[in-house]
């Protein structure tokens, strides 16, 4: 029963995904709008790996996003004019930055892990927002744009057309998903949901825990780097401020938002987050009260998120 | 030459004293509740308004005493409804919100008080510089000095020898142990949290003397005082007083040798404290 | 006498619904576009509301919001009624900024963009409004490029490049001050510019740098810099960090008696820094867009004491450009007789601002083939008090036709292509 349920859910959210251009221009939405719930769902749904199920609590995703978004932007200006090959710079990028700073912190625990990573991501903030000849500085990185998918039998031209650049976007979103899906049902991915519960017990037992989580923090990386990478082709621009402490809160709150304890979660945290940011940034300047009395409210009274909390209603 | 890393010497100092004032207020937090506190620098901003605001009617000195003593007031409030709740809850959530609490501050204060900068005037005694060679060292900046010596060895000697102080430092090493001998956790992590932003406050009205008094002012701050946290060692204060001082004087230098790693170099030294010593220079052994 | 009271609450009643009904029309409107009447006039403005130039920001919009209540009253843009829809791009993440200026265009549908303070932000969204062929005005993002090397045929700006600035205030500076310039800069794309204008400016007048130091945006303490400033024994430490940091800057550099050694100068300044800083810091000698102060100049008056009727206090250079920008629209509409971006562009080529939206002594225009408003420059020096009130902050000792201190349309870089 519950299995079927699972699935049915699982159609449900597809369907709504693969019309989502449709509809949102009902509800006064836009394409881009659209993209950019992709985008920060793939980021808080790769944070979550590492929050939601290792349970280990990341304040710097933002660095990996950044050096993704980065790594494309930077291979489209000065390599070679490749969609592909400039998403697949990005990931590498993010990848190698958080193996190597995985292995320095991953001794560390809970808020003292939290604030190094914060401390991190800084680190990659200020070569970005300082290396002017490189990066553009505090201007960002502007003079390029995302080059049309040339399949061999037929080109995608997802520079002017938004709505093939979503279904692109969702094509790798989808295989993303399915990866980490696929890792979580893994014996590895039931190793880290041991670590989450009891890391003294896990290690007991004899499992590297040092080892396991330095794993699940690149397989997060990797794919929040994937997500940078695709903010990147989104904006056709990049600047610094992907890379800052704000836009980790941001990852951070989408995750628990939507609940973190499961693994659509993030992607309903992201849905509403980018709707919600976007409506009221329009309707009152004082849009960032609206978004610190936001995250009060569902720390205070959602800590389970929109699915936890349905999880929980269906079970009573 | 050698003068100029002299007075960047010296320099650094006295910027470090004031990273070290605010990281001691976030330590402090942090040792015993556990509560990374994202909103320091709000609070900071809060404490310069305050200031700015009671100065016609208190004078500068007035608004020295009274603005961190109210900002400080405002933590109690601020920790008993909103982080008393979350204690005992994965550390993520505290931390999430006082990150939106951040949010809410910058906007609150540019709401009241307006976007634009206030101009924040300090008397005549303090504002000008002591010697014309050592320029640098104004009354004002050698002031602030005083004054962090001053905080830091009275925040020592709170902690060393009052009942209070006793307390906070027993929690910080073992919480449980402390609640069974009957103290009140409660208003222990309340007057804790009070005493810590109390010196967020201060903060606030040192840098409004010094810096413009603006909504933004405490977040370009918050980052060197985590820094200088994690440098000095989680959960040591005298560790972060150390951090502090250490990562002013080496951004100071780096100025006058290779400018545009000014920030990068803070960075840079935690990298190395971590791969080399990861509970910072003096932290204790086998806490994290 | 019943009856009136009757009628009375009946029409509050029915007001407070009809309020109702609009604020909850209001607050659904983002999701239920209704399209809303055809016959007005869209203006989208995507400029910032928080964070660093939040200040200056604002002030662009009240010029926004003063000069559509004008058009309003007075018909509107070729008789229909204009709506000013205000998007905050913040002040540096230019993310937000393009996503904000697609959203105006793709989704509000506006007929004009104006935006924006930050120059980094400026070209971004010119990048925008140029792939999609809408009528941009830059109100007040200064970066060379703008109409420079990256001129777009849809994109007019009213505030000046930096060369100009850096031209009009040269002469001045190396009269008033000496040759040997040091020189702080901000590290982003208004900063450089605005250093290489002076450096170039400079050194055709035979002064010389002898040093200088770009600091990041935000930054707090200057006191190394400044060190390092004073170790380099300029005559004049140019002072070119905007906003926040130039009040740090100014602040410190006075604290420290340096105002007694050398001379503190710079560029640009603007009435919201002079400001924000104590009186004893209002020092040096910069160069002012516009002034509030012009007395016998026509409209001057009007238009400051509208601004103060809005919000009590005087209008700066910014609320000015937010002001001729928008009249700008109502102007290219009305000069062009059409709302399509190409033809009111084309037929704005050399306008002249009548003298009631340009509010200077000399005629301003947009320079034909680059889009470039030509103004008047006002030279100085700030002040702690003046003698026309607590606003008088600024002296002026020369006000500079802009057409003097150009650049010519060679030296800008800038080629234009228009669209087939």
């Amino acid at each position: 029963m519950e299995t079927l349920n699972r699935q049915t859910a699982n159609i449900i959210v597809w369907l709504l995904l693969l019309a989502m251009p449709f509809w949102i221009k009902a509800l006064g939405g836009y394409t881009e709008l659209c993209t950019q719930v992709l985008v920060y769902a793939l980021a808080a749904m790769a944070l979550n790996f590492l929050l939601g199920f290792t349970g280990v609590l990341s304040f710097g995703h933002a660095a990996y996003f950044g050096l993704g978004a980065y790594g494309v932007a930077m291979t489209i200006k000065y390599l070679v004019a490749s969609t592909p090959l400039a998403l697949l710079v990005g990931i590498v990028v993010g990848t190698i930055a958080a193996a190597i700073i995985g292995w320095l912190i991953v001794n560390l625990r809970g808020v003292y892990f939290a604030m190094v990573t914060i401390a991190f991501g800084q680190v990659f903030y200020f070569i970005t927002f300082r290396w002017n000849n490189v990066t553009g500085g505090d201007d960002g990185l502007t003079g390029w744009s995302r080059v049309p998918i040339d399949l061999g039998f037929t080109r995608i031209d997802i520079l002017h057309n938004p709505t093939a650049f979503y279904y692109v976007v969702l094509a790798i979103f989808a295989v993303a998903v399915g990866i980490m899906a696929f890792l979580l049902r893994s014996p590895f991915g039931r190793t880290l949901l041991a670590i989450r519960e009891n890391e003294r017990r896990a290690r007991f037992l004899g499992i590297p825990v040092e080892r396991h989580i330095w794993l699940s923090f690149l397989i997060s990386c990797l794919f929040v780097s994937l997500a940078g990478g695709l903010y990147a082709l989104l904006n056709n621009f990049v600047d610094p401020r992907a890379l800052r402490w704000d836009m980790s809160g941001n990852f951070v709150i989408i995750a628990v938002l939507g609940g973190m304890r499961s693994f659509w979660g993030p992607m309903i945290g992201a849905a509403i987050f980018v709707v919600l940011q976007d409506y009221v940034s329009s309707m009152t300047e004082n849009w960032m009260s609206f978004l610190g009395l936001f995250f009060v409210l569902i720390v205070l009274f959602f800590p389970r998120g929109v699915l936890g909390i349905l999880r929980r209603k269906s079970l009573s | 030459m050698t003068q100029l890393i002299l007075f960047d010497t010296f320099n650094g100092l006295i910027v470090g004293a004031f990273y070290a004032l605010m990281a001691l207020g976030l330590s402090l937090i942090m040792n015993l509740s556990g509560v990374i506190n994202f909103a320091h620098g709000g609070f900071l901003a809060i404490g310069g308004y305050l200031a700015f605001t009671l100065m016609p009617f208190v004078g500068f000195w007035g608004g020295l005493v009274l603005a961190p003593i109210l900002t400080a007031a405002i933590g109690l409030v601020v920790e008993r409804f909103l982080i008393r709740p979350l204690y005992g809850r994965d550390p993520l959530y505290s931390l999430l919100l006082t990150f939106g609490l951040a949010y809410i501050f910058e906007d609150g204060t540019r709401y009241i008080w307006g976007a634009q900068s206030l101009p924040y005037q300090i008397p005549t005694v303090l504002s000008s510089p002591l010697s014309s060679q050592f320029f640098f060292l104004t009354g004002y900046r050698l002031f602030m000095v005083v004054l962090v010596a001053v905080a830091v060895g009275a925040l020592f000697f709170i902690l060393k020898y009052t009942r209070l102080g006793v307390r906070i430092r027993a929690g910080t090493l073992d919480l449980e142990t402390v609640s069974v001998l009957g103290v009140n956790v409660r208003i222990l992590r309340n007057l804790n949290f009070g005493l810590g932003i109390y010196l967020a406050g201060l903060a606030g009205v040192l840098a409004a003397g010094m810096l413009g008094l603006q909504p933004t002012v405490g977040s370009s701050l918050i980052m060197p005082s985590f820094v200088a946290i994690i440098v000095g060692g989680l959960g040591s204060l005298p560790g972060t007083l150390l951090g502090g001082l250490l990562i002013g004087v080496a951004s100071g230098l780096t100025t006058v040798f290779f400018p545009s790693a000014t920030e990068a170099v803070m960075y840079i030294m935690m990298g190395l404290v971590l791969l080399v010593r990861p509970r910072g220079l003096l932290g204790e052994e086998g806490r994290f | 006498m019943t009856e009136e009271i009757f009628s009375k609450k009946l029409d509050r009643r029915t007001v407070i619904k009809t309020a109702a009904l609009a604020g909850a029309a209001q607050i659904a409107s983002p999701f239920v576009i209704t399209a809303r009447a055809a016959d007005v006039v869209k203006i989208g403005l995507d400029n910032p509301l928080t964070g660093t130039f939040a200040a200056v920001g604002k002030n662009e919009l009240i010029g926004c919001q003063l000069a559509v209540e004008q058009i309003n009253a007075k018909g509107g843009i070729l008789g229909r009624k204009v709506d000013l829809l205000v998007e905050d791009s913040t002040s540096g993440d230019a993310g937000t900024a393009v996503q904000k200026a697609r959203k105006l265009i793709d989704r509000d549908k506006v007929n004009f963009l104006l935006g924006n303070v930050n120059s980094a932000l400026a070209l971004a969204m010119a990048q925008v409004s140029n792939e999609k062929g809408v009528f941009h005005v830059v109100p007040g993002g200064h970066t060379d490029a703008v109409t420079g090397a990256t001129c777009h045929w849809n994109v007019f700006r009213v505030c000046n490049p930096t060369q100009t600035e850096a031209n009009a205030v040269t002469p001045s500076l190396i009269k008033n001050m000496g040759k040997k310039w040091y020189y702080i800069t901000p590290d982003y794309a208004f900063g450089h510019t605005l250093q290489a204008g002076l450096e170039k400016a400079c050194a055709k007048a035979g002064g010389t740098k002898v040093g200088g130091d770009l600091t990041p945006l935000g930054t707090t303490d200057f006191s190394s810099y400044l060190i390092k400033a004073q170790a380099a024994k300029p005559d004049v430490i140019i002072m070119l960090p905007q906003g926040d940091d130039m009040i740090n800057l100014m602040k410190q550099a006075v604290q420290f008696g340096l105002d007694k050694k050398i001379h503190l100068a710079g560029g640009q300044q603007e009435l919201e820094a002079l400001e924000g800083l104590p009186p004893e810091a209002r020092i040096g000698t910069w160069v002012f867009e516009w002034y509030w102060n012009q007395p016998g100049v026509a409209h001057v008056a009007d238009f400051v004491a509208a601004i103060k009727k809005k919000t009590g206090r005087v209008p700066t250079a910014r609320t000015w450009f937010g002001f001729a920008a928008t009249w700008s629209c109502k102007l290219a509409a009305e000069n062009a007789k059409s709302l399509e971006a190409v033809k009111m562009a084309k037929a704005f080529q050399g306008f002249k601002l009548p003298p009631e939206i340009a509010l200077m002594p000399d005629t301003a225009f947009y320079r034909e083939g680059q889009n470039q408003l030509i103004p008047n420059l006002w030279v100085g020096n700030a002040q702690g008090k003046g003698s026309a009130g607590p606003d008088d902050l600024f002296h002026v000792t020369q006000v500079v036709k802009g057409a003097d201190v150009s650049e010519t349309l060679q030296e800008t870089g800038c080629k234009m292509t228009w669209p087939a």
